[in-house]
């Protein structure tokens, strides 16, 4: 490659003036050859810039932003599978609104989403604030702690099921042992009890995520801070309520949102755990859109339910990306 | 080390966090139990008096057996490694370019592609699955690897994305800077000088990537129907139980299998996610 000075005076130039984006213009130089236009191509900014996110925006336009539009598509026609359906207005939206069925489940992801979270906040903080601490073993037990977290959500779940099973239950057993029951608990065969088993797996699954992801943001906060405030005369606890959540609260929130997100819209430990039963009692948004699209086939109503919880996500987002600049920009 | 008085440190760290770890891992012992347990232990009910639930007096490969024998999950295993690689060397292909682009050149619609990717981020799987079984449909794919190959990269390259140009705002500028006034075009200094040193990252990215695709589930089942071609998640899901009967000691071993390959790349995870997460340039 020959060396072009001109390119490192242009990028100076640039660095120093802020934004002069008309710098970038590339003078044709006489005589220059063909193949140096691929060069002058790459040695571009923008036309480089372009040509690297090329292969991400191609996969992302036809595997996310085609099958969104596809998805609103579907769900304002009449299509099941084979069938491409015609226009129907919002009849699918219509008809999932009046199926009482659907109404569980939307009541299901609000409930199912805001105690869990509230559950893997709290827990996770003190997870976090306990594996701060120096103590022997300490590399070895935060490894072992992210364990629910790394293992394949399925395949966890169904140690669950297991021991949730009516019969062979291993909890039922240890709360016999410690005589807090005298007959079995049927954890997921209960409609009541149902949703419950199902929230506490979540916990099990989102406490370690909570913890190591609060444990890097507890690590940037100087330990001086609470040397001084100790020295102020402040307890452990007033330590934490006013010198620790206030330095968290950043982590805390993208934290927390991008969890709201996924459990908002899980469909895995429902799925495998009780698959929308008892008597239909444990849907979620995403378990009745598959059972409906992808079970019956109706995929437009399937795809309906499954756009019904776009709203929601939609706001969480905006919301954290206001978030984000928000502190970005302090 | 923790201060306060013997007992204190008992009832504010010690018992706390026994408990938590004990809650947290204990169902990954109730699985290792069960694979070796045999049937005629395992299906003995809590409250028969011989029920000795922490262990087992004649442990048994007799699962594992079944499993490998009368199951295709080598299959299965074999699948899900050969998806989860090629997707994650695909997405962190993409990642480590488009994250280079918008951390490091100027153009117009750096901002608005920035939030865009990030935003395709946070798209949850099941927002979509549906309209893309239809896409995958129409472009031939049901039922082959490429169907997931494909579209795991719509979730893994908005986070490698994230992840490397986080990491590239962390390298000073001047090493780029000063390759270029001795010489080096803009391709090589990316390739030679902020690559090499981006490793770390692209390791972690990579990492987690593989984590991420080795766990997925909805797409792999719907997208995929042919006991051959599927993964182990879902072929522990949909293979390993006969109508309502459950194989709890064969579906144990699975869940115990199918997660040690993950577990081990975990190990070195551990290390490449600090790295990864506070990279900082040598020399």
């Amino acid at each position: 490659m020959t060396p072009r000075p001109d390119a490192s005076a242009r990028r100076a130039i640039r660095g120093a003036s802020g934004s002069a984006a008309g710098l970038e213009a590339v003078l044709p130089r006489p005589g220059a050859a063909r193949p140096a236009l691929l060069g002058r191509l790459l040695e571009d900014e923008r036309s480089l810039a372009y040509l690297l996110l090329t292969p991400t925006i191609v996969l992302l336009a036809l595997f996310i932003a085609y099958p969104f539009v596809l998805g609103v598509w579907l769900s304002v026609s009449s299509a099941t599978v084979g069938v491409a359906g015609h226009f129907v207005g919002f009849k699918n939206f219509d008809k999932a609104w009046n199926d009482s069925i659907f109404r569980t489940a939307a009541f299901n992801t609000f409930l199912y989403t805001g105690v869990t979270t509230v559950f893997k906040l709290a827990l996770g903080v003190w997870l976090a604030v306990l594996l701060n601490r120096h103590f022997r073993g300490k590399r070895l037990i935060r490894a072992f702690v992210l364990l629910p977290f790394i293992i394949p959500t399925v395949l966890s779940t169904f140690a669950w099921k297991w021991m949730y099973d009516p019969t062979f239950s291993v909890i039922n057993w240890g709360l016999w042992k410690l005589d807090l029951i005298t007959t079995r608990i049927n954890w997921l065969g209960d409609p009541y009890l149902s949703l419950i088993s199902v929230m506490i797996v979540n916990v099990w699954r989102g406490v370690p995520f909570f913890a190591i992801s609060l444990l890097a943001g507890l690590q940037t906060i100087s330990p001086e801070l609470h040397e001084a405030a100790a020295i102020d005369g402040a307890n452990a606890w007033q330590r934490f309520w006013r010198v620790t959540w206030p330095l968290l609260l950043p982590v805390t929130m993208v934290v927390v949102l991008f969890s709201v997100i996924q459990t908002f819209a899980d469909f895995q430990l429902v799925y495998v755990l009780t698959g929308g039963g008892p008597a239909n009692a444990t849907h979620l948004f995403a378990t009745y859109a598959y059972q409906i699209g992808v079970g019956t086939g109706l995929l437009s109503e399937g795809a309906a339910i499954s756009l019904a919880m776009f709203p929601v996500l939609f706001l969480v987002v905006v919301l954290q990306l206001w978030y984000i600049r928000r502190v970005e920009t302090r | 080390m923790i201060e306060g008085a013997r007992w204190q440190r008992w009832l504010y760290f010690y018992c706390p966090l026994s408990v938590f770890v004990l809650g947290l891992l204990f169902p990954f012992y109730w699985m290792l139990v069960t694979t070796f347990r045999p049937d005629g232990e395992l299906y003995r009910p809590w409250n028969r008096a011989n029920y000795t639930p922490f262990w087992t007096t004649n442990p048994t490969l007799e699962h594992i057996y079944y499993l490998f024998r009368e199951t295709l999950f080598s299959t299965w295993l074999w699948n899900t490694m050969f998806i989860a690689i090629v997707s994650t060397l695909i997405s962190v292909f993409c990642g480590l370019l488009a994250g280079y682009a918008l951390a490091r050149l100027r153009f117009r619609l750096a901002g608005g592609l920035g939030t865009s990717i990030f935003v395709t981020y946070l798209v949850p799987p099941t927002l979509l699955f549906i309209p893309l079984a239809d896409v995958i449909r129409t472009f031939r794919l049901a039922d082959t690897p490429w169907a997931l190959i494909l579209t795991y990269p719509t979730f893994l390259i908005p986070f490698c994305t994230w992840l490397l140009m986080g990491y590239f705002k962390t390298i000073p500028k001047e090493l780029e800077e000063c390759a270029r006034i001795d010489g080096a075009s803009r391709i090589q200094a990316m390739l030679k000088i902020i690559f090499p040193i981006a490793t770390p990252g692209i390791l972690s990215a990579g990492i987690f990537a593989f984590t991420l695709s080795w766990n997925e589930f909805i797409y792999a089942l719907v997208f995929i129907n042919t006991p051959h071609q599927k993964t182990v998640p879902v072929g522990v899901v949909s293979e390993l139980i006969r109508g309502d009967v459950f194989f709890w000691g064969p579906l144990m071993a699975g869940a115990l299998l199918g997660s040690i390959p993950v577990a081990m790349i975990y190990s070195f995870f551990v290390e490449h996610y600090v790295a990864g997460l506070t990279g900082s340039v040598k020399g």
